[in-house]
């Protein structure tokens, strides 16, 4: 299953839209569940089903029509760590086999758990900077399921959700984003310090129980409650823009203060990338963060960052298994990782310009 | 393991922070984790707040003990001890069954109890009598056809004629 989607890399890593140097993406979900029945940890079997079937008739009246419902019961090990890898289930799907379902748009910039933590979890997912763009299409998605569904709701609460901290809104906003700069700088804790302080959740990029792996970061709301969509959207999106300026800053610095330093890195990762046999997953997402920096700043003109997040997207363990067709243990990745690594990357020197050393002619 | 801070209490809070460049671990009980002025940025996954939930909770259920011990949602049957365990509420009912409780927990959270955002529309169609329960008697129908046990499929054939639904836990 999903062998089409393996192939091609997922469009919201298409390393487009707004801020791409910087912000790889972008995702916003709303927690609804269905008035006058049980929240899925709880519902036996025969209320999730009937949950299913409402949530399927009510998306085939609905004028998204290019997609597919798929129950649980047909997603096998492997394309359910894929699927979590592609961010369109959360790691808490599936813990329990049955009665559960995915909706995923052909274009995967919708997805729907049905009878997660709660009956629906409906989310955007856009490449960049797009918090308003992302917030406009489930919320138009959910506008459209609520002339269908009852969600249960709340006078004082607002939107009832299985957990207290999503009450209210259900609306969760979050951005993926790459810090080089602040890391280096170190200043990532000053970072962390102050978005944890205005009320917003810093986390790695594979979300639970992960390392910040290649100095990726998710930023994300954590009230639901009190305050409008409009007014949790607006002030995620003023801790972003601050994030992304004060990244921009200390990138500069760091090109300004120590470009030999910099440069070096980023060739020599460039270089391991390129010749390397065994390659861990960390170790590629930790060496593509240089790259990423390098593309950024012009430094590696043969490479582009769609290549970049096509490279860190596929060497992750289920997709890397998908595209060589194969089961493969942890060693056996590492091997086929680092031959994926350098094909790609050598196809993407190949096809691009040739590279011009820019930085020695403007020094 | 014992907590670093205080080296008394087990510890509950696990957070990995990157100081100056270097991953450190920390293994924290939750007081000196709120002393350092965590909010939990790394750990928790999704929800992020469900380890701060089980402290605002259990502070709840020691101070009224009996009383709340007594109260049960009738909707699914859940006790407030059962949601200080998952830090999950079974039903929409839920909310109105631990109101005076939840009001408390909610401003320790969001630092509100009222939501001020988007109110669902009337819904246009009801689909509830429409599909769910049909298409389920219509399946196990469907199976037991497939089962020849053609009594049982003549018995869901009745039920299908506007039986009304039921709430099963």
């Amino acid at each position: 299953m999903f062998e089409e989607l393996a192939k091609k890399i997922t469009p919201w890593l298409g390393g487009d839209g707004p801020q791409a140097a910087i912000v790889l993406s972008t995702r916003v979900r709303l927690a609804r569940n269905l008035s006058g029945l049980i929240f899925p940890a709880r519902a036996c079997m025969e209320d999730k089903q009937r949950i299913l079937d409402l949530v399927k008739t009510a998306l085939g009246k609905c004028s998204l029509k290019s997609g597919h419902l798929v129950s649980s019961t047909e997603i096998e090990g492997l394309d359910r760590d894929f699927l979590v890898e592609r961010h369109l289930i959360s790691p808490d799907f599936m813990r329990e086999k049955d009665g559960q379902g995915v909706f995923i748009s052909s274009d995967e910039s919708i997805s729907i758990m049905v009878n997660e933590e709660d009956h629906l979890r409906i989310q955007a997912l856009k490449s960049g900077f797009q918090l308003k763009e992302c917030y406009q299409a489930v919320s138009f998605l959910e506008r459209e399921l609520s002339q269908y569904l009852k969600f249960e709701h709340d006078q004082q609460f607002g939107y009832l959700t299985s957990c207290p901290t999503n009450v209210g809104t259900g609306l969760r906003g979050s951005i993926l984003i790459h810090l080089p700069g602040l890391v280096l700088t170190r200043r990532i804790d000053e970072f962390i310090g102050r978005v944890s302080k205005a009320g917003f959740a810093v986390r790695g990029f594979y979300g639970e129980g992960s390392e910040v792996a290649g100095n990726l970061f998710q930023i994300s709301n954590q009230n639901t409650l009190g305050r409008s969509e409009e007014n949790i959207l607006g002030d995620l999106e003023g801790v972003a823009l601050k994030t992304i300026e004060d990244e921009e800053v200390a990138r500069n610095a760091i090109f300004k203060d120590a470009r030999e330093e910099i440069e070096d890195k980023i060739w020599r990762s460039y270089g391991i990338l390129r010749h390397a046999r065994l390659l861990s997953s960390t170790e590629v997402m930790n060496l593509l963060s240089a790259l990423r920096l390098g593309v950024g700043r012009q430094v590696l003109e043969d490479l582009s960052l769609p290549i970049i997040n096509e490279v860190l997207f596929l060497c992750q363990p289920a997709h890397l298994q998908k595209y060589f067709n194969k089961q493969m243990n942890s060693q056996e990745r590492d091997v086929s990782r680092a031959e994926l690594v350098r094909s790609k990357l050598s196809s993407s020197k190949n096809n691009g310009r040739k590279r011009k050393g820019r930085s020695e002619e403007q020094n | 393991m014992l907590c670093q801070d205080c080296k008394k209490k087990e510890s509950s809070v696990h957070l990995t922070q990157i100081v100056n460049n270097q991953k450190v671990a920390l293994h924290l009980c939750q007081e000196c984790a709120e002393k350092r002025g965590f909010q939990n940025p790394f750990a928790g996954g999704m929800f992020p707040l469900s380890e701060m939930l089980a402290s605002v909770t259990s502070g709840i259920v020691e101070k009224k003990g009996g009383a709340l011990a007594t109260l049960k949602c009738p909707g699914c049957g859940m006790h407030f001890s059962d949601f200080s365990k998952t830090g999950r509420f079974g039903c929409g009912q839920c909310y109105t069954t631990f109101r005076a409780q939840l009001t408390q927990m909610l401003s320790k959270i969001h630092g509100s109890t009222e939501h001020k955002g988007a109110v669902p529309p009337a819904t246009k169609v009801d689909l509830t009598a429409e599909v769910s329960k049909e298409r389920q008697l219509e399946n196990e129908m469907k199976k037991a056809i497939a089962a020849e046990d053609f009594e049982k499929a003549a018995r869901l054939r009745d039920q299908l004629k506007g039986r009304p639904t039921h709430k099963k836990k």
